[in-house]
């Protein structure tokens, strides 16, 4: 193995989880913090070995918690940060992830889920978190989440998450799972110089706080990051645009949930991915993550049986790829959600499409296992009859 | 700002910051003044320091006033989140400023583990035994007996000793004084700063307003008296048996020792990563 | 779209998962195909189930599972009985016949190799079984090169020990025999 090096070009053969690692380091990341736990365990371990290497710092915590706090700490020292964890990890994360979203910090948090609920199978993934990543924590607000389908969109989703996050000022998560995450196949490492990397902007110094806007800036406000004296005051108390706390103005507590809301949906154009090959399609499998593989394999036997079926796969899934959806919706007659359990998306999916088609649901066969393309195919001619 | 504000407020702290949240008689101002003082009389620019604080009245003493990289966090995180920090800063002075509650109940993992990493951390620890913003429920540092909002019956459970526990821990330096020891504590938080390690000073502290009335200690300065006539040096102690020791405050220097610093270690790792690369 | 699906299956410490690993970067890094490998096994580190599962295609491989395979390595009775009914009517069944001494009835594709008592006595190194499957598995299906596999073991393995398991693989290759 090439050691030292930021960006291990070439083609390899490895899991997904080392493919996320891989990523993340190429995305110039340099502090991690993580907490031991199935299936992502793997993240951590190579993130340990490897970011020395590169001048980072890893750093295993007592819990979770400590992670998520740590990691938002050593972004606003300027770092790039991530953290990497499991279900019940998130369940952990959930209060501060609400902190990194009110205080703005980039962040990136790889959950490679696992069977729930509670410590349920740790080694077998499922997708259990969609919702509770983008609604875990209290109050209302928007994250963004990445749904790869395979270890090699674990490489680049993980370096768009960088991205997006620095841009944005937001938490960013990478929705993977145990079966991608523990999965070999070939991961394909570009050169370096083919790797488009984004960093935060950094706040001036000013006479004070109040000559300068730290926060609530739809457009995204420069950060006033850490050490540079920049004298940046950080509450997650409802704050004004200077980031002075505020609990008494009922103007400045909407700005304060608001702003950071509409920072990313007013940017959903530029933040949203789909891949829509529905083509002329009457019906469309839509569905995110390593589902996306079986609906695929099951549109491909489809269409060679006659049948005329696509697929629309959510790369983000947060925020909501409301439009998307609703384009599609409008061309087929009918859309099948499959998700890797009992219907997290579908409502949302439901909401946007059920105007203009019928709309249903199909769970794997045996939870956790992921659909079988024929089991789709045999669920879709009933759907016909 | 009038020109008659306490010099160290002019020097330190925002001047749009107009009122503190603390009530009458609260010990908090003397801790605020001790932390101040030391930065001041050591002439460090506190520009180099980023102040970390929790949830309660405590966490409030650096944010928002002093002029400074100040981050306010979630209850009992505040040692996580600067971990991250001072991982991430290796070379500036990172201060957590919280309470007993914050620190050593919801945080109380946290404190320990970063006493364990060595990571050179300042904390001051106000600890006024007591919940104070929430209206006055018993914390894990109330000792047993006082009633509380939540103990209307006496408080049943034993209370933590923190200075020996962040000992126990592993931390570089402890020392425990109360506000009645303004002094001591000053200089107390000058070591700590300048000490390779964790340093947790403890500052015991009067909350009037609940503390005060739970215990029938009475005022702020019935508190401050009960502090003077209790407080025994930590010389002293170790010479008294466990019944004279109750209800005293034990005071002074619990360790003050060298050992591996956690960022240090990591700068030294990457500098010698990076040669080879 | 030319796909094979394969299950090599063994009990803990047989290096099954390592056989796996092994074929699916020999197919990825020098045959230039694309390959997915996926695994299960018990929580205990010796002695539990383990088996690996690889994908070898032309293609893009969508379905990622093995739900009924092409070819069945078994390296232990338990494979058989756990794999045996999934594998294809016209699959390839290959046996370490020290380990497995009853297979389903009506296999016309079957091949056997004593790889444990090959490695034990002649290799007199036990661990290196996997690799007597792995030249086994290579003279019987073809599936991957076998300069590709040899690379690939050269590169997989500890340094030093490259000689005595390309040894294995190619005893392998030579001593598997159909039934």
């Amino acid at each position: 193995m090439q050691r030292n090096k930021r960006v291990l070009t070439g083609t390899h053969f490895e899991m997904g989880n080392w493919a996320c690692t891989e990523g993340a380091i190429a995305a110039g990341c340099n502090f991690a913090a993580g907490y031991p736990i199935t299936p992502a365990s793997e993240v951590a371990n190579l993130l340990a070995a490897r970011l020395p290497e590169v001048g980072g710092t890893f750093l295993q915590t007592e819990d979770e918690i400590s992670a998520i706090c740590s990691a938002i700490g050593a972004s606003w020292a300027g770092c790039k940060a991530m953290t990497v964890t499991s279900g019940p990890g998130i369940s952990l994360m959930q209060e501060n992830i609400g902190f990194a979203v009110a205080t703005e910090t980039p962040l990136v948090i790889v959950d490679v889920q696992r069977f729930g609920p509670s410590t349920g199978v740790p080694s077998v993934g499922l997708a259990g978190d969609i919702v509770q990543v983008a609604r875990g924590s209290h109050g209302d607000y928007q994250i963004i989440a990445l749904c790869p389908e395979n270890p090699q969109e674990m490489f680049d989703l993980t370096i768009r998450a960088f991205n997006l996050a620095e841009a944005y000022r937001v938490p960013v998560f990478v929705m993977a799972d145990g079966f991608m995450g523990h999965m070999r196949e070939q991961i394909v490492v570009p050169e370096e110089d083919r790797i488009e990397l984004k960093n935060r902007k950094v706040a001036e110094p000013a006479e004070t706080v109040l000559d300068r806007q730290d926060f609530l800036d739809v457009n995204v406000a420069p950060m006033p990051v850490f050490g540079r004296g920049i004298k940046a005051h950080v509450t997650s108390s409802c704050h004004d645009e200077h980031g002075m706390r505020n609990l008494s103005d009922p103007e400045v507590m909407h700005r304060y949930a608001m702003h950071p809301i509409e920072k990313i949906l007013s940017h959903r154009d530029d933040i949203v991915r789909v891949q829509d090959a529905c083509e002329d399609a009457t019906i469309a499998l839509v569905s995110c993550g390593t589902v996306s593989r079986c609906a695929r394999a099951a549109a491909r036997l489809g269409r060679e049986e006659g049948l005329n079926l696509g697929t629309l796969r959510l790369l983000t899934c947060w925020p909501f790829p409301d439009q998307e959806v609703r384009v599609v919706a409008d061309r087929v007659d009918h859309m099948l959600v499959l998700e890797n359990n009992t219907g997290q998306l579908y409502p949302y999916i439901k909401a946007e499409a059920a105007h203009a088609c019928r709309v249903s649901f199909l769970g794997p066969q045996t939870l956790g296992q992921i659909h079988d393309p024929r089991y789709i195919l045999s669920h879709i001619k009933e759907i016909i009859q | 700002m009038t020109k008659n504000a306490h010099p160290l407020r002019q020097k330190y702290t925002r001047s749009h910051i107009l009122r503190t949240t603390t009530c009458p008689g609260c010990g908090i101002g003397t801790v605020s003044q001790a932390i101040l003082r030391s930065i001041d009389e050591l002439q460090f620019d506190i520009d180099d320091f980023i102040f970390v604080s929790g949830i309660g009245c405590s966490a409030w003493i650096p944010s928002p006033f002093y002029n400074a990289d100040t981050l306010h966090t979630t209850h009992g995180r505040p040692v996580a989140f600067a971990t991250g920090v001072k991982l991430g800063l290796p070379d500036k002075h990172v201060m957590v400023v919280s309470g007993d509650g914050d620190l050593t109940a919801i945080g109380g993992n946290h404190l320990i583990h970063a006493a364990r990493r060595n990571i050179n951390l300042t904390v001051v620890l106000v600890n006024n035994g007591i919940y104070g913003m929430t209206g006055g429920q018993t914390a894990p540092t109330t000792p047993r007996g006082i009633k509380t909002i939540t103990s209307p019956y006496g408080a049943m459970e034993h209370h933590f000793d923190i200075s020996p526990m962040v000992v126990a821990a592993g931390a570089s330096y402890v020392a425990r004084w109360t506000t009645y020891h303004p002094r001591q504590l000053t200089r107390s938080i000058k070591k700590g700063i300048q000490k390779k390690g964790f340093a947790l000073i403890e500052a015991v502290s009067q909350c009037p307003v609940q503390y005060g009335r739970a215990s029938k200690l009475g005022g702020a300065v019935d508190m401050l008296k009960h502090f003077k006539k209790n407080s025994v040096r930590i010389n002293k102690a170790r010479e008294m048996g466990a019944e004279e020791l109750q209800g005293k405050f034990i005071v002074g220097e619990f360790t003050d020792l060298e050992k591996a610093e956690l960022s240090e270690q990591w700068v030294r790792l990457r500098c010698e990563m990076m040669e080879e690369r | 779209m030319a796909q094979t699906d394969l299950t090599i299956a063994g009990v803990g410490g047989q290096g099954s998962i390592l056989a796996g690993v092994i074929l699916g970067s020999a197919a990825v890094t020098f045959d230039n195909k694309f390959a997915t490998q996926t695994q299960a096994y018990s929580s205990e580190l010796r002695g539990g189930f383990a088996a690996a599962w690889v994908i070898i295609s032309d293609d893009p491989i969508e379905f990622p599972r093995v739900t009924a395979p092409d070819i069945l390595v078994a390296q232990a009775q338990d494979s058989i009985n756990r794999f045996g009914d999934v594998l294809k009517p016209d699959g390839i069944l290959i046996i370490d016949s020290d380990m497995v001494h009853e297979i389903p009835p009506n296999l016309k594709h079957l091949y056997k190799i004593p790889a444990t008592t090959i490695a034990r006595n002649e290799l007199k190194i036990p661990v290196a079984a996997n690799m007597i499957i792995l030249g086994a598995l290579c003279k019987v299906t073809n599936i991957v090169s076998r300069q590709a596999l040899e690379k690939a073991i050269a590169r997989s393995v500890p340094n030093g020990k490259e000689q005595i398991n390309l040894e294995a693989f190619n005893l392998g290759i030579e001593r598997v025999k159909p039934v």
